[in-house]
This record gives C-alpha cells, sequence and structure tokens, in this order.
C-alpha cells in the first residue's frame, strides 16, 4: 500500500523545478508577480486586448439590437462561424481540465507548475465559448428557454434533443471548473493574504482564504476533496466534448452523422487547448522569466509530445471519416467528403474528375496545421527550440478553427437540392465577435496573471525534493540508511 | 508573547516551529504517541503521510460526495421523466415519447450527477474543516504568518486533557521544536 519511493529504485530523472529551487525561492518568485507594481507592458497589452474585447461586444450588441441577418448565414448554411467558435473555444478548455484532472489522477506532477494558468484559461475559453450559442438563436431574450422551466403554456425543453444536453454539459463543466480552480487557489490567496501589507489587499485575501491556515486536518479532506474533484472532472471533461460532438452525430447531415465523432472531438479539443496552453505560456514565460525554473523546457517538450499524439489521434480520424463513407456505401456522405472537402482544383479533383470543393482550401488548411505541421514534434531538437513550439502551436490554434469550420460549414453549403446550393461569407460582424472573443480571453487571462498567483504554489512545493517527509539534506549522511529503507516507522 | 502572565486573554495553546517536513512529520509521531488529541500541524503543502504520523483515519468526505452525487441522479431522473414521459410529452419530428426513450435522457443524468457530486464535494470540505472563519487564534503568533511559504508547526490545544504550560513546553522543545510559544486566544 505505501506508494513512498524507495531512493534507489527511483529513476533520477531532471528535477521538476530546475536549479534546485527552495520552498521560499517558489513563495517569493510567484507572490512578487502579483505583489509588484504593474509592469508597463502588462499596460501595453491590455491596452491592445481590452479595446478587441470592447469591439466584439458592440458587435454582440449591433446583432442582438439588429437581429441575426447581420451575419452571413443563411439557407442552406445556418450554422457557420457562431457555431465553430463555440467549438473552437470549448475544445481549448479542455486542456486545463485534462492537465488539472486527468495528469491529477495519473500522477504526473509535472501538471503542478502548468495547472493553475491552464484551468485558468479553461474557465476564460468557456466563458468565451458559452457566448455564441446564446447570441446565434437571436432573440437573447428567450435564453430561458433553455432552461428546463415549464414558464410558457406549460411547455418544458426537449431533453432528449443534443441541444438541451450541451445546455447542461458546458454549464456543468463551467461550474465544475470554477469550483476546481477555486478549491486548489485558496492554499495560495492564504499565502498571499499572510505576506501583504496593503489594508485592501488583506481584506480581499483573508474573504478568498477563507481562513484557510495550512492545518493538516485540514489538507486531510483538502487532498480527498482534490482526489475527488479531479476524479469527477475527468468522465466530465470527457462527456462535455462528447455532448457537443452529439450536436451533429445526432443529425443526418452526411459528414455529421458518424459514430467516430465524440471521441475524435475529444482528441482534438486536448490537442487544441495543449496548443492554446502553450501559445499563452510561452510569451509568460519570457515575461516573468522567474517562471523558467517553474516552467521548464521539460515541461514544454512533454506538451508537444501531447500534441503529437493528439494531432496523429486526429489525423487517424480525418482517415477513418473517408474510410467509413467508402466502405458503409452511403453515397451522400462519399458526396460531402470528396466533393466538398477534398477535392482540390490542382490534384485530387483533376485526377478524380471532381469539380473543386468550393472550401478545398479550408480542408487542406486544416490537414496541413493539424496532421503535418505536429509531426515536427517527432524530434526532440523542435522540441526544445521555443521558436519552433510556437510556429507549431499556432499552426494547430489556426487548424483547429479550421477544422470546425470544414466540419460544420462543409456539411451545409451542398445539401441534398442543388437549387440550395449556397456559398457562405462571414459578415464583418461575424468576423469582429469572433475576434472580440480573443479580446476578451486574452484579457481575462492578463487580469489573471496579474491578480492571481499564476502557478499553483502549494503544488510546486510538493514535488520539491525536500517537501519529502523522508528527505534527507545532501549534507547529512548519518541517517540516510535507516530512514531510506523505514518510510513509515512503526 | 511567551513569558506574559497577564489572566486576560485566554490561552489556545502552545506552538513550536520545525525547521524542515521531515522533522515536523517525525515531531508529529511523537506527540501522537504521547498520547495528546487537540492539536495539529501546520505545512506550506499537504505532506504526504502526515495523516498516519498524527495517527488520523481516512477523509470520510468521499461519503458526503457519494450522497451528492446520488441526489443529483435523483434529481436528473425526476426532472427528465416527470415532464418528458408523463405530465407534457412533447413530440418533436414524431418521434417516441415512450420508456423506450430514456437512453436520450443519460447524458442529463450523468451531467446533474457530477454538478451535485462537485458542490457537496467543495460544501463538505468546508463543513468539515471548519471554513471559512476570518480569523483563527494561531494568527496570533507572529511567526505563524510564514505557514504558507516555508514554515512548518505544530500547535497543542490547550483544551487537552495532557496539556501542561511546563510540560508541553519541555515536551516540544526535547522533539526538536524551535521557538516555543504560548499562542493566546
Amino acid at each position: 500500500m505505501e506508494t513512498s519511493l524507495d531512493p534507489q529504485l527511483a529513476v533520477r530523472k531532471t528535477p521538476l523545478v530546475a536549479n534546485g529551487r527552495s520552498l521560499d525561492w517558489v513563495t517569493e518568485k510567484v507572490s512578487t508577480i502579483v505583489e509588484a507594481r504593474t509592469p508597463f507592458w502588462w499596460w501595453v497589452a491590455f491596452m491592445i486586448t481590452s479595446p478587441v474585447a470592447l469591439f466584439g461586444l458592440i458587435c454582440i450588441a449591433y446583432q442582438i439590437s439588429t437581429g441575426v441577418g447581420v451575419w452571413g448565414e443563411n439557407h442552406p448554411v445556418g450554422w457557420a462561424w457562431d457555431i465553430t467558435n463555440f467549438v473552437f473555444w470549448i475544445g481549448i478548455g479542455h486542456a486545463g481540465t485534462l492537465i488539472s484532472a486527468i495528469l491529477f489522477l495519473t500522477r504526473q506532477k509535472w501538471r503542478t507548475s502548468i495547472n493553475r494558468a491552464s484551468e485558468a484559461m479553461t474557465l476564460f475559453a468557456v466563458v468565451c465559448a458559452g457566448i455564441f450559442p446564446g447570441i446565434h438563436v437571436g432573440r437573447v431574450w428567450m435564453a430561458w428557454f433553455l432552461a428546463p422551466v415549464p414558464w410558457y403554456e406549460g411547455i418544458w425543453p426537449n431533453f432528449r434533443s443534443p441541444l438541451l444536453w450541451d445546455v447542461f454539459a458546458v454549464s456543468t463543466y463551467f461550474t465544475v471548473s470554477v469550483l476546481f480552480w477555486y478549491t486548489g487557489l485558496v492554499p495560495d490567496l492564504a499565502t498571499l493574504r499572510d505576506r501583504t501589507t496593503s489594508r485592501v489587499k488583506k481584506f480581499f485575501f483573508t474573504l478568498f482564504a477563507l481562513g484557510w491556515r495550512g492545518s493538516n486536518r485540514n489538507w486531510r479532506h483538502y487532498e480527498m476533496a482534490y482526489l475527488i474533484l479531479a476524479g469527477i472532472s475527468t468522465p466530465l471533461v470527457l462527456s462535455v466534448h462528447s455532448v457537443v460532438s452529439f450536436d451533429f452525430a445526432t443529425s443526418v447531415i452526411p459528414g455529421w452523422h458518424t459514430t467516430i465523432f465524440p471521441p475524435y472531438f475529444v482528441a482534438g479539443a486536448i490537442f487544441g487547448g495543449f496548443a492554446m496552453v502553450l501559445t499563452i505560456l510561452l510569451p509568460a514565460r519570457i515575461l516573468y522569466p522567474q517562471l523558467k525554473d517553474l516552467i521548464t523546457p521539460q515541461h514544454i517538450d512533454r506538451m508537444c509530445k501531447i500534441i503529437l499524439l493528439t494531432g496523429s489521434i486526429v489525423g487517424y480520424a480525418y482517415a477513418m471519416e473517408f474510410f467509413i463513407a467508402w466502405y458503409g456505401g452511403n453515397p451522400y456522405e462519399q458526396w460531402a467528403f470528396l466533393h466538398n472537402r477534398l477535392a482540390d482544383p490542382y490534384l485530387i479533383g483533376p485526377a478524380l474528375h471532381i469539380a473543386p470543393a468550393p472550401y478545398w482550401w479550408a480542408y487542406w488548411a486544416m490537414i496541413t496545421c493539424n496532421v503535418l505541421s505536429p509531426q515536427v514534434f517527432w524530434f526532440k531538437k523542435n522540441r526544445y527550440n521555443l521558436w519552433v513550439v510556437f510556429i507549431i502551436v499556432n499552426f494547430v490554434n489556426m487548424g483547429m478553427w479550421f477544422e470546425r469550420f470544414v466540419i460544420i460549414v462543409t456539411s451545409l453549403e451542398q445539401d441534398f437540392l442543388p437549387s440550395m446550393w449556397h456559398l457562405y461569407h462571414p459578415s464583418w460582424v461575424e468576423v469582429g465577435t469572433f475576434v472580440g472573443t480573443f479580446g476578451i480571453f486574452l484579457s481575462l487571462f492578463l487580469l489573471f496573471m496579474r491578480y492571481l498567483p499564476m502557478i499553483a504554489m502549494s503544488e510546486i512545493k510538493i514535488v520539491l525534493p525536500e517537501s519529502d517527509p523522508h528527505y534527507v539534506a545532501p549534507g547529512a549522511h548519518g541517517t540516510h540508511g535507516e530512514d531510506a529503507h523505514n518510510p513509515v516507522p512503526h | 508573547m511567551s513569558t506574559t502572565t497577564t489572566q486576560q486573554p485566554k490561552v489556545y495553546g502552545m506552538g513550536a516551529e520545525f525547521p524542515s517536513a521531515s522533522a515536523l512529520y517525525h515531531a508529529a509521531e511523537q506527540i501522537r504517541d504521547a498520547g495528546f488529541k487537540r492539536w495539529d500541524v501546520y505545512t506550506p503543502f499537504p505532506v504526504h503521510g502526515m495523516d498516519k504520523a498524527m495517527g488520523l483515519g481516512k477523509s470520510w468526505l468521499s461519503a458526503v460526495v457519494l450522497v451528492g452525487g446520488v441526489s443529483g441522479l435523483l434529481t436528473a431522473v425526476a426532472l427528465e421523466s416527470y415532464p418528458s414521459l408523463i405530465e407534457y410529452q412533447t413530440v418533436v419530428h414524431g418521434k417516441p415519447t415512450d420508456w423506450a426513450t430514456v437512453p436520450a435522457f443519460v447524458p442529463i443524468f450523468f451531467e446533474l450527477t457530477i454538478l451535485f457530486s462537485a458542490f457537496a464535494c467543495v460544501i463538505a470540505l468546508m463543513v468539515m474543516s471548519q471554513l471559512p472563519r476570518w480569523n483563527h487564534p494561531m494568527f496570533n503568533w507572529e511567526r505563524f504568518s510564514r505557514v504558507g511559504d516555508n514554515g512548518f508547526f505544530l500547535a497543542i490545544e490547550a483544551r487537552d486533557p495532557k496539556f501542561s504550560e511546563e510540560k508541553t513546553r519541555a515536551l516540544l522543545e526535547s522533539i526538536g521544536g524551535h521557538h516555543v510559544t504560548l499562542i493566546h486566544d
């Protein structure tokens, strides 16, 4: 039952915190990010992101006040950028939960330096995601129809509809993520409370630290609570993108109606989410150089490996969709994949004597960004070159947006009646709303970096060697033998 | 401070500081073996194995979460079944509305189970830890402000039957405690 590592059996690994930093060093370096004066670059960044966010809100206000007609959607393309953006953002959130929950259950200790920031990213991504289903129905003031209340003529929502499952899945996901994130924050807020000299900050930290004092009688329950939250978040995160995929998979649209969607969507979500984690942590690591000992090249290396794995799963799923379209013998599905996606004007289209698919470039952008570009991570040299990593993860960010665009728009634009065929073009309002969500996301993340500890101090301290109750300082030789062999006396 | 003999502030207990997690771990074992009941250790992070060193068993917070999860599931069963099967069967796309459609309820069964479990978990954590609270006698000890940083503390409460100012002080010093201090309410 005892899980203590026998030091003689333990494989020597690169330490998770570089340069042998102490407990005190961790507290100091992480807390001073919050305590120091606001750096100049922060204001510059915030002055860029907040007007973008504001512009997004103006676009939303314009759309709500005028109607969904200000967007480019029409029959047969009834879903386009709105749902693309929804799935894009909700997918990004999944990496945060994977890091905080699944890597916790699998005892991946390297997660401790990135879990706080990734969970924050999850929350902000879900905030951005939640905007789109809310506004795309047009009459936002009727949004209460989503809630299971019989206030209109005694009519209840249709509990058999995946769209309602989605309401429950996404709202549960957001709520549980907030609870998990806040539970993790409490000990760190207590640390900040004990350090601060400002009366105002002391008040707020005292309020939100809930009187936490590091008591082991509390830690005992805390660790159990944390384990359970991780345990329930794991199936939750897998369910959320599965339910999102049901929105498509349970329909009869060729290109959507496939059983591979739930695992394919979940893998894609983790893939895109890790790309976004790296997209924001790589610059953060440069802006706060003290983080370099906490978020080490080893961490980046491991995230790149996950991107490579999930990217390859996604590539497999793309291939499998084609296989099933052929093997299933459904001519409409074959049409959707060949004529609406694959056929390019240069090679495959002419070779198969097929007219080029209107959005062939979107499909091939997706393949290039999602399947081909991550393959450079097979080489260690590339995983340790931060410029390569940064460029590739941004390809992945783009590729995952294109994936959702391809799935949604190319399946709709040439539907069963050729007279209905209609190309879709986004309006400036749609583009503005999407760009605006990046402003909202980045503004929230900047505020988080500035006002909350972006590294989980109490968790990263556990991975320091001196935190082991059987740790013997390098100088002390006397008791080494017996201590190491009797982890728990009595 | 420790030498105060005035009667006004009630004595909460006696605290000692230890240099490391391992020193505190071994001290906790000795306090446990000395038979104290009302005492606690305070650390910047959960120390692996400390529950055993303190003689504490498993946390039963998990039982509360089970109750929360079951009530979430039952809520979802009631919320979906009553309107959709009994009170107002909405026919959509001519699809059936009978008992055979129950599999379509499963995603919401699952989501509400998770939602209620998570709330039960956090509420149970608060109740079982006797949090939130605005203040605590331990905060009156100025050295204690390092508990979230790199301080390792052990405190024995005055209401412990075995507590005695002289003997407890001697015990804490003999097991390697530094800055042994009487803490007032």
